[in-house]
């Protein structure tokens, strides 16, 4: 924790019971997702790395700790060089590291 | 809870949203210079855009008792076209003595690209030379820690830019630490997606303290809430932080940070509570 830290008032037990519910929400809407996408094409997910970083963020979850830092880190560009040229306007939302390594 | 929202696109908001943020505890918010969803095709375009943002948007907040300013810049989403880029820094001095302007802002990097970071630069140098306060965009999603480190890396490179006149926006988690050792001040957007939630936001603010973090709604034309602030004071009464922490968050940060240009005319207030947990 850093030393200028505002921790929470709240003790665990109230983060549960303020939060869970909500959470609960989330992981239905994930799952719902993934089932969803199965359903078009079971085989998709393996071929899309948006899809491969995501299901590597979800096991990133079974961490102890960390859990936000890892998956943002995951799901960065980890290149120190800008781009020669503008490709595209926008962010896709995972870095396709998948491509990089077949480049490499 | 009074507030200031130190980014919000509000040329992409109707007089309801000024209305709503009003009545929600809004005081000022100050607008960057910013992408339209389109490229322009000509400098002109620009220039109409600046005189929109100084001359009428102030008019249509005072109707709701708020105080507007804006930030003077070639956004990052155009900033790969160094034809325009050059042509359109060219007509922002003018804009720079303008009672409401504050600074540069917000100037930075979108995909990341060596056009992108030759018009940051020259951007940086032009605030430098108008001794102006900057704000800077990061970029999004997969590009937000490489085009932090690249633009932090950017500053530096100025040994004369103080740090604490620079306030490096759109910060997450995995990049507010870089922003905050080095001495620059951080924004937190609240978004409905792509950015921060108010509850990420107020883990963000446990975790790393409340010094040199502003928040704000960053609302524009895309999917985005102008009462994103409200709901981050919310979020931080649910968790039973203190009125003078959220005062703090929401109020006197943006004014320390802000009030360092001579325009920007609220003052710090005198907090009685201590910051802390009520």
């Amino acid at each position: 924790m850093n030393p200028q830290s505002s921790p929470s008032p709240l003790s665990a037990r109230e983060v549960v019971d303020e939060y869970f519910i909500e959470n609960r929400t989330k992981l239905l809407e994930i799952a719902a997702f993934l089932d969803r996408l199965d359903r078009a094409d079971p085989s998709y997910a393996g071929r899309d790395f948006r899809m491969k970083a995501f299901v590597e963020a979800l096991a990133g979850l079974d961490r102890k700790s960390g859990r936000v830092d890892f998956i943002q880190q995951l799901l960065s560009d980890p290149r120190e060089v800008p781009l020669d040229a503008l490709d595209r306007k926008s962010a896709l939302g995972a870095f396709d590291r998948w491509s990089e390594e077949k480049r490499s | 809870m009074k507030y200031i929202d130190h980014h919000a696109h509000m040329v992409s908001r109707t007089t309801d949203d000024y209305q709503q943020m009003s009545l929600s505890g809004c005081v000022a918010v100050t607008e960057p210079a910013f992408w339209a969803g389109w490229d322009r095709s000509h400098a002109d375009g620009f220039e109409d855009y600046f005189r929109q943002l100084t001359d009428f948007e102030p008019k249509r907040a005072a109707q709701f008792h708020i105080q507007h300013y804006a930030w003077m810049a070639m956004n990052p989403k155009e900033a790969d076209d160094r034809p325009l880029s050059k042509e359109v820094l060219k007509r922002i001095p003018k804009f720079l003595d303008h009672p409401t302007v504050l600074g540069i802002g917000e100037i930075g990097l979108n995909r990341v690209t060596r056009n992108e970071i030759d018009t940051y630069t020259e951007q940086i140098e032009l605030a430098l030379a108008h001794k102006q306060l900057i704000l800077i965009h990061t970029p999004h999603l997969e590009d937000k820690l490489k085009g932090t480190r690249i633009s932090v890396d950017v500053l530096k490179s100025f040994p004369t830019l103080e740090p604490s006149r620079v306030l490096v926006d759109h910060a997450e988690e995995h990049t507010l630490g870089m922003i905050l050792d080095h001495g620059y001040w951080a924004g937190l957007t609240l978004y409905p997606q792509t950015k921060v939630s108010p509850q990420r936001a107020a883990d963000i603010v446990e975790r790393f303290g409340p010094d040199r973090i502003c928040i704000a709604g960053a609302c524009d034309w895309g999917p985005s809430d102008s009462m994103a602030v409200p709901r981050f004071i919310m979020e931080m009464r649910r968790r039973k932080h203190s009125e003078a922490l959220i005062h703090r968050l929401v109020f006197e940060n943006p004014v320390q940070f802000l009030s360092q240009s001579q325009r920007f005319r609220i003052r710090p207030e005198v907090e009685p509570q201590e910051v802390g947990t009520r």
